[in-house]
């Protein structure tokens, strides 16, 4: 028997030693933590770390192979679907309708038949909905976009976001950084994976850090050595070899 | 503010955003098409049949032909599912899978009728057939083999969708499960066109088959679709 504890049933999301193997690979190696109702939490690590398969496991795509995760107080994922959206690293997008015609499709599959709340969406996200063209022709920021209001088009108290800024223009992302502060604001909890921390430092509440498949650090906001991790080890590189015929550059 | 969906509300919503994707790719009619329309060319090159001998070797070729073809567009259809990974965000709604499944095979059966109705004239004039038996009950065997042959078809092009060789798997898994609905749909065509037997066990075959399919598919879709 499962025992659940009130700090997991009043978690938004809860997982607790969470093991995710992909044959002979664990992808997730005991995995615990807590989220909060009504924050932005960032998810970093390198590639390979594990992050989008947590978010995977978390939104019910994939089963944990040991552990327990509570979404939403209830261990059925498949009970609180309604209850929170899912943007993942692809845009879940049908590519030969327009970005109206998707909405609709995905809303009504929530039961809502109201083209208002779908334009709306649209809207929020910074597009036109009167835009005909199929989301097959956009740019891929646009196609983002379009993904996190096909996410949000229900009003999730729960977003589930993956990589939600990748090839987004600064000022897109930095409007997408302002929807989702908001959306936190009116109480909604945000889970992003994304390797562009800076862009939600203003934003963020904690950050998780995850290595190998393990949850390796936990702090408040974006702590500024998180924010560049590559930068810094570029420069060591760099200082590591220096190119033939030059000078190795002092600090 | 969300509600839960009904099947038939999803199940037509999807179907019309089936029709509407196939419209516009013609992804699947025209692979169908082109397939279909080469058989029965090849065939008929192949073969120099009198008028009884059509009558004998049409209903097989015609089915093989269909069936073949139908192979080509099932693949298409859950393929579009697949890009952009779209499945996944109907997994994560509260909307019945079954829905899914019925919108699929009823577009199938669409695109399936389409081209039925686009190749049963060219097989008349290149094999120069002429039916002894009811005519009327071809519409019917057309109706159920037809029905049999997208219900199976869809199903297993949605189990060998996220396999590696999805073109090779799906037709070694459907073509053995097809094979009493082939035989029935071919030898009531075959008795209709002759007129030498009754169709009627055929018929009642093909209708039994797709009971237990339709049924067999709709209960087991729901893990199906939520394989990883």
């Amino acid at each position: 028997m499962i025992v659940t504890d009130t700090a997991q049933q009043q978690s938004a999301v809860s997982v607790r030693d969470v093991v995710r193997h992909f044959g002979r690979f664990a992808a997730l190696r005991g995995i615990s933590a807590e989220f909060a109702p009504g924050g932005i939490y960032v998810l970093l690590g390198e590639n390979g770390a594990g992050k989008s398969t947590l978010l995977r496991v978390i939104a019910g795509l994939l089963a944990p192979s040991r552990g327990t995760v509570m979404v939403l107080g209830s261990e059925n994922i498949r009970a609180v679907v309604t209850r929170f959206g899912y943007m993942g690293h692809a845009p879940l997008l049908y590519d030969e309708m327009s970005a109206l015609e998707n909405l609709q499709y995905f809303a009504a599959l929530y039961g809502i038949n109201d083209r208002s709340c779908c334009e709306e969406a649209i809207r929020t996200v910074g597009l036109d909905p009167a835009l005909e063209r199929r989301v097959g022709q956009y740019s891929q920021g646009m196609r983002q976009r379009i993904s996190l209001a096909r996410a949000i088009v229900h009003a999730p108290e729960l977003l589930l976001l993956d990589e939600p800024f990748s090839n987004v223009d600064v000022r897109s992302a930095k409007q997408m950084t302002s929807l989702l502060a908001k959306m936190r604001d009116e109480g909604t909890t945000i889970l992003v994976v994304t390797h562009q921390a800076a862009l939600l430092e203003p934003v963020a509440d904690e950050c998780i850090v995850l290595d190998a498949g393990r949850l390796v650090a936990r702090e408040k906001g974006i702590p500024a050595r998180l924010l560049t991790p590559y930068l810094a080890e570029e420069r060591t590189a760099l200082r590591a070899k220096p190119l033939r015929g030059e000078m190795e550059v002092q600090p | 503010m969300t509600s839960a969906p009904s099947l038939w509300a999803i199940t037509r919503r999807s179907l019309v955003k089936d029709l509407r994707l196939e419209w516009r790719s013609k992804d699947a009619i025209n692979s169908m098409l082109f397939f279909a329309l080469l058989v029965v060319v090849i065939f008929s090159f192949g073969f120099d049949p009198t008028a009884e001998e059509s009558r004998k070797i049409a209903g097989g070729l015609l089915w093989v032909a269909i069936l073949f073809a139908t192979v080509v567009a099932l693949n298409q259809t859950w393929m579009r599912e697949l890009r952009n990974q779209v499945l996944d965000a109907y997994r994560l709604s509260p909307a019945p899978p079954q829905a899914l499944f019925l919108a699929k095979t009823l577009g199938n059966f669409m695109f399936v009728s389409i081209l039925e109705v686009l190749m049963v004239p060219l097989f008349v004039v290149f094999y120069n057939l002429r039916s002894v038996g009811p005519v009327w009950q071809l519409l019917v065997v057309a109706l159920l083999a037809t029905w049999a042959l997208v219900v199976n078809g869809t199903f297993f092009a949605a189990l060998s969708i996220r396999t590696r060789s999805r073109e090779i798997m799906l037709p070694l898994i459907l073509f053995p499960i097809s094979i009493p609905a082939l035989l029935a749909m071919v030898d009531a065509t075959t008795s209709i066109l002759t007129g030498d037997n009754p169709a009627t066990f055929w018929i009642r075959l093909l209708a039994v088959y797709d009971l237990v399919f339709t049924t067999v598919g709709l209960i087991l879709f729901e893990p199906v679709l939520n394989a990883e």
